[in-house]
């Protein structure tokens, strides 16, 4: 008897779990169906009324048109070496950093750490009308540089990273001083090295963040050729009010590169933001 | 000798542990300590063209207080908070919850639920648009209304906060999701023996020992709505009828600064957001001596 009815508890408990992380899903999937639905759409159907769920034929004329009118090619390569080189400096200068704030003794340490964590919680807003100006002055706006520039170093990276050195264990870079390494060496040779999965997680939590980013882009590169993937969609929006199927086209597109990343990675790029706890 | 040779090996680490931490330092104090003095200096200024200032005393606050727009900003700014965040954390705790029973899938789950935060909010925008639109949108076929989401001042918020919540609920949801994972399994064992039922477990068990986790989800999506833009610059135009019935802070600073150009005015419109967030965030560490537990 008593079992029974644990039983059948335990059986609505299941079915009440099941429906709402299935329901769940299909919220968070739909808009994602529904672009590429409509991307292979012509404007009539797509306004059609009551609407149509499957497109008349598979086409990609919406895709063409989109790429006539946004240099695509530009905004990958653009996007690209933005994220790349934000992240290289974010790693190799924060991983310095970090090192030299968890394990070494110097002056002033903590002072300057402060100055760390003061510019992580200050929102960036703050410093883009006189970064844009030092860009504009140095003559470098509509450039690669002009893009990586407010990401040349990361008070962030330095913050992650001094704690990932200090869960690594003093005695490890002592027996490396002992060998006859010297700071350099220990930091390089020895102790880098074993940051990896943190190196990693910094590594896309700073590539998602620097690909999202949207209000840089658009202040610092005016001209559509220099545009990233983010900001040179704005601009679509602007050329194509109501034509919602090449604009869920270029949505795709835009989106694409990121989305095939995070398919093939998923464990490293759930873990890797949750476990950055930034953004 | 001994002492001597001890402060050799002491300044060698201290040379370079500055030079480590120099390029950091260096490009912090360039790129944001100094540009922070210069965005609060010219909140005080004029702006005059090409990156010339004038100090104008409280001109750009004065001006700024007596702005309705400037008000009506701050208001849709702080309406978007509170349709966001409570909602939000709400949401993520829920599906946190259903996600750490015994369930098959988890991880596809958790990649779709997931899945917004990697796609860049200008296309995730661009999706809502048409979903929202007016006349052909599927919401509004699907409900069989003809709500202008986006246009009608009513609704533009709420459109925008749904965008917002559906963009982040997956996040803040794995975030919980490993609070949840460190409760540990005895606690919840020792209060069934005593008879306790789910719901009683749940505010006596679950709630308390997740509140921390809660407590940085908290102020991390405060944070991030306060300075909600990028979704509002995608979904509205210079033409949308409810623009400044949407706008938030960040929106009208970008409008003022890059848009009219007007520098000095978007300065002190970014020190007060800037100001605003911090105030909003000390009063949240204040209050969480209410609601979070620490130790147990």
């Amino acid at each position: 008897m008593k079992t029974d009815s644990l039983r059948r508890s335990y059986a609505v408990n299941k079915f009440i779990t099941y429906f709402f992380l299935i329901l769940g899903a299909l919220i968070m999937v739909f808009p994602f169906v529904w672009m590429i639905l409509t991307s292979s759409k012509t404007v009539p159907e797509s306004m059609q009324i009551p609407p149509t769920i499957l497109p008349a034929q598979i086409m990609l004329d919406n895709f063409k048109d989109a790429i006539a009118s946004l240099p695509f090619d530009r905004l990958y390569i653009n996007t690209a070496l933005m994220v790349f080189f934000r992240v290289i400096c974010a790693i190799f200068f924060s991983s310095m950093a970090g090192y030299a704030f968890a394990k070494l003794k110097f002056r002033g340490k903590n002072l300057l750490f402060m100055v760390v964590l003061i510019q992580m919680s200050l929102p960036s807003q703050i410093f883009i009308i006189p970064q844009y100006q030092m860009v504009a002055k140095m003559g470098m706006a509509n450039t690669i540089f002009a893009l990586v520039f407010p990401g040349l170093v990361s008070a962030f990276g330095v913050f992650f990273l001094r704690q990932t050195y200090l869960s690594i264990p003093d005695e490890v870079g002592e027996a490396a001083f002992l060998d006859g390494c010297n700071q350099w060496q220990t930091f390089y040779k020895v102790m880098f090295p074993l940051t990896g999965t943190s190196v990693a997680a910094l590594t896309i939590f700073t590539a998602v963040f620097a690909y999202g980013d949207l209000m840089w882009p658009l202040v610092v590169n005016s001209d559509l050729k220099m545009m990233t993937l983010s900001s040179g969609l704005s601009t679509l929006k602007g050329q194509f009010s109501t034509n919602f199927p090449v604009l869920m086209a270029g949505s795709l597109l835009a989106m694409l590169p990121m989305v095939v990343l995070y398919l093939i990675f998923q464990r490293q790029f759930v873990e890797g933001i949750a476990g950055t706890g930034g953004k | 000798m001994n002492k001597n040779k001890l402060s050799a090996a002491a300044r060698r680490e201290e040379n370079w542990g500055w030079i480590m931490v120099a390029p950091t330092i260096i490009g912090l104090a360039v790129l944001n300590l100094w540009p922070f003095v210069q965005t609060v200096y010219a909140s005080f200024c004029e702006h005059l063209g090409f990156g010339h200032y004038r100090f104008a005393g409280l001109d750009n606050y004065v001006r700024m207080f007596q702005n309705a727009e400037f008000w009506k900003a701050t208001w849709n700014t702080i309406f978007f908070c509170i349709l966001t965040v409570p909602v939000g954390i709400i949401l993520a705790l829920f599906i946190a919850i259903l996600l750490n029973a015994k369930v098959k899938f988890k991880g596809g789950f958790r990649t779709i639920f997931f899945l917004p935060l990697v796609c860049a909010p200008a296309a995730v925008a661009m999706v809502w648009r048409w979903i929202f639109n007016g006349e052909y949108g599927i919401l509004n076929q699907v409900l069989g209304q003809e709500i202008q989401w986006i246009t009608d001042p009513k609704t533009a918020v709420i459109a925008i906060a749904i965008v917002s919540v559906w963009s982040s609920v997956g996040y803040d949801a794995v975030l919980l999701l490993a609070g949840l994972q460190n409760i540990p399994k005895t606690l919840y064992e020792a209060n069934s023996i005593d008879g306790a039922g789910k719901i009683r477990q749940f505010f006596t068990i679950t709630l308390p020992m997740v509140s921390p986790t809660m407590f940085s989800v908290l102020i991390m999506r405060l944070m991030a709505s306060m300075k909600v833009y990028d979704l509002i610059y995608m979904m509205a135009d210079e033409t949308n009828p409810a623009l400044t019935d949407m706008q938030s802070l960040m929106y009208l600073f970008y409008r003022s600064s890059f848009v009219a150009g007007e520098r000095g005015y978007g300065s002190a419109i970014v020190v007060w957001t800037v100001g605003l967030i911090l105030l909003v965030t000390l009063i949240q560490f204040w209050g969480q001596k209410k609601w979070v537990t620490y130790d147990i």
